[in-house]
C-alpha cells in the first residue's frame, strides 16, 4: 500500500517536525501545571513517577511504529522523526528514573539497592534504563558514521529493552489488581513486533539471499541515510 | 481550734489518678478555647481522646479520594468515583457465633446505645503511603461486650456487604469476595480498635467504608474492614481475603512493622500523604507502648 502522504519539503522539516517536538513536551508541561495548581492528587510523587514512565513507553512503541507505518502506508518520512522520538522515549525514562531516586526514595542508596533486588518490576525498570543508555550516547551523527553496521546491531537492543519495560509496568501492579493498561501496551508491542515478524518471513520468500540481512527490520540505518535514499 | 474532719468523704471522692494525670489537658483545653475564642472559631465540643494523635491531619479531600476498596475497583480514584452506587440504608449487621445475645440488628439499634467520640489515628497502609484521620465512632469493645462473648469465642471475625451491583467491583474476582478480616479477641477488645461512623465530624462518606467500618490503628489498612454487615465470635483464627489471596504476603496478624519486609517491598519507610519526604515507619505504627504487650513472646516474623 503506497498511500503518498508524504508532507512536502519545507513543511516536513520546518513545521511538522518542530510540532511534534513540542507536542512531545507537552506531557511535561502538564505535569509541571498541574504540581504548581495542586491538581495531581493526593499522592502526586506517585501521579508524576507513574506518568513519566507511561510516557517513556509510549514514546519507545511510537519510536517502533515508525517503520510499521511506512511499511504499511508508505510513509517515510517519519524515519527522519524517529531519533527525535527515542531521544523522547530516553528523556522520559530518565526523567522517570529520576523522579524514583529523588522524589520517591530521597537518594537513599541502602533503600534504593534494596528496591533493584527485592522488587522484580524495578529490577526490569533498572535494567530498561540501562539498555537505553548506550542506545542515547549513540545517536549523534559522528557515532552513526563511525559504527556502521555496528550501530544497526547496537539499536536493536529496542526490542528486548521495550519488553522489559512492558513488564515493568505489567509487574507494578499485584497480580490480582491489574488494570487493563499494562495488558493494552503488551498488545500494541505484541503487534508491532508481529508486524516485523510478518514481514521478515515474507522477505524470506521474496528476496534473493544477498538481500536478506538489509530487509531485516531491525536498526534501520540513519534516518538521513534512508531519507536521501528515497526518491 | 480544732478542725473537724468530715467522715462522709470516700475514697471515691479522690480525683481518679487519670483524670488527675490530664489536669494539665483542662488548661490547655482552657488555653485552647481561650485560643479559639479569640480566632472567632466555633469550638469544638468534642473531648480530645488520649489516644489521638496530635500530628497534621491529613486533608478530608485526600482522604476521600485516595483509597484502597477494591469492592469499587483497584484504581485509587475508583472508590470516590463509583461509590455513589452503595446504599447504605437500610443497613443491617448480623452477630453470631461464640456469644450468648446473637442477633440481627438494624444500624439505628446497634448504634444507638453508644455515644460517639474523636479519634485521631495514624493510618498506615501496607503499600507504604500514610495518613492522619481524625475519625469519629466508638471503641470496638463496647460494641462486643454487648453480646455476651462465650470463653469459646477466642477471635472476630468481620465481614464486608457482598452485592456486585451496589460494589461493581465484585463482578470481577480480584479478591475473594466477600471481604473478610479477624482479629484475636484481645486486640479486638483493646482500647484503641475502633468503630468509626465519621470522620472530620460527617458521616463516612461510602468510599471510607461506610456505615460502619473498623479501625484498628497499629495494623496495615487492609485490617480494617470496610462496611461491615457480619460480626462473627469464633474458636479458631479465621481466614482473611487478603491471606487467602497470597498468604505469604499478607499474614494474619498484620501488625506494622519496618523491620519484617513485605515480600516484594521494604516497609522501613513510609510516606505520609501531602509530605515531600518519606519518613521512618515505626512499629505497630507508633503505637507500640498501648500494644506490644499483646505479643510479648511471639515471634514476630513468623506471626507477621
Amino acid at each position: 500500500m503506497n498511500l503518498r502522504v508524504n508532507i512536502r519539503e519545507p513543511y516536513f522539516t520546518k513545521v511538522f517536525k518542530p510540532a511534534v517536538f513540542v507536542l512531545a513536551l507537552l506531557p511535561l508541561a502538564l505535569l509541571g501545571w498541574g504540581v504548581w495548581q495542586d491538581t495531581l492528587g493526593a499522592n502526586p510523587i506517585e501521579t508524576i513517577t507513574r506518568s513519566l514512565g507511561e510516557w517513556g513507553l509510549r514514546f519507545l512503541l511510537l519510536t517502533l511504529l515508525i517503520s510499521t507505518l511506512r511499511r504499511a502506508t508508505g510513509w517515510g518520512q517519519g524515519v527522519r522523526m524517529r531519533r527525535m522520538l527515542g531521544l523522547f522515549a530516553f528523556f522520559y525514562g530518565t526523567l522517570h528514573l529520576l523522579s524514583y531516586l529523588w522524589l520517591d526514595q530521597f537518594f537513599d542508596w541502602a533503600e534504593i539497592w534494596h528496591d533493584i533486588v527485592k522488587r522484580p518490576f524495578i529490577t526490569m525498570g533498572m535494567l530498561a534504563f540501562v539498555l537505553m543508555m548506550p542506545l542515547a550516547l549513540t545517536s549523534f551523527k559522528a557515532a552513526i558514521r563511525k559504527l556502521g553496521r555496528q550501530w544497526q546491531r547496537l539499536h536493536t537492543l529496542i526490542y528486548p529493552l521495550t519488553m522489559l519495560v512492558v513488564l515493568h509496568f505489567w509487574w507494578l501492579a499485584d497480580s490480582k489488581a491489574r488494570t487493563v493498561m499494562p495488558l493494552v501496551y503488551i498488545v500494541l508491542l505484541a503487534l508491532l513486533l508481529g508486524e516485523r515478524l510478518f514481514h521478515w518471513l515474507r522477505s524470506l520468500n521474496k528476496t534473493p539471499a544477498s538481500r536478506r540481512s538489509r530487509s531485516l527490520p531491525a536498526g534501520y540505518a540513519a534516518s538521513r541515510v534512508i531519507a536521501q535514499r528515497r526518491p | 481550734m480544732l478542725i473537724k474532719r468530715s467522715d462522709d468523704l470516700t475514697d471515691n471522692d479522690v480525683t481518679d489518678y487519670a483524670l488527675y494525670q490530664r489536669r494539665r489537658d483542662f488548661l490547655k483545653t482552657l488555653g485552647g478555647i481561650a485560643l479559639l475564642g479569640a480566632s472567632g472559631l466555633p469550638l469544638m465540643a468534642q473531648a480530645k481522646s488520649a489516644f489521638s494523635t496530635d500530628e497534621e491531619q491529613t486533608p478530608f479531600e485526600d482522604i476521600t479520594t485516595y483509597n484502597n476498596f477494591y469492592e469499587f475497583g483497584t484504581d485509587k480514584g475508583d472508590p470516590a468515583r463509583y461509590a455513589s452506587s452503595l446504599k447504605t440504608t437500610p443497613w443491617s449487621v448480623t452477630v453470631d457465633g461464640e456469644c450468648e445475645k446473637p442477633g440481627k440488628l438494624n444500624l439505628e439499634d446497634l448504634l444507638k446505645p453508644h455515644s460517639t467520640e474523636e479519634r485521631i489515628y495514624r493510618l498506615r497502609c501496607v503499600e507504604g503511603w500514610s495518613m492522619v484521620i481524625p475519625w469519629q465512632g466508638f471503641p470496638l469493645a463496647d460494641l462486643l461486650k454487648r453480646f455476651n462473648p462465650t470463653a469459646n469465642a477466642k477471635y472476630v471475625r468481620f465481614e464486608t456487604l457482598v452485592d456486585p451491583d451496589q460494589l461493581p467491583g465484585q463482578k470481577r474476582s480480584v479478591l475473594d469476595w466477600p471481604y473478610t478480616e479477624g482479629l484475636r479477641m484481645d486486640e479486638a477488645m483493646h482500647p484503641l480498635s475502633f468503630m468509626a461512623t465519621g470522620l472530620y465530624g460527617k458521616d463516612l462518606l461510602n468510599q471510607n467504608g461506610a456505615p460502619l467500618r473498623l479501625v484498628v490503628p497499629w495494623k496495615y489498612g487492609f485490617k480494617s474492614i470496610k462496611s461491615i454487615v457480619r460480626i462473627s465470635f469464633v474458636a479458631e483464627q479465621p481466614d482473611t481475603s487478603w491471606g487467602r489471596s497470597a498468604p505469604e504476603e499478607y499474614g494474619f496478624y498484620s501488625n506494622v512493622n519496618p523491620d519484617v519486609d513485605h515480600p516484594r517491598w521494604s516497609q522501613r519507610k513510609e510516606r505520609r500523604i501531602g509530605e515531600f519526604r518519606k519518613r521512618e515507619t515505626l512499629p505497630f505504627n507508633g503505637y507500640a507502648e498501648q500494644v506490644a504487650s499483646l505479643y510479648s513472646g511471639m515471634d514476630l516474623r513468623k506471626n507477621f
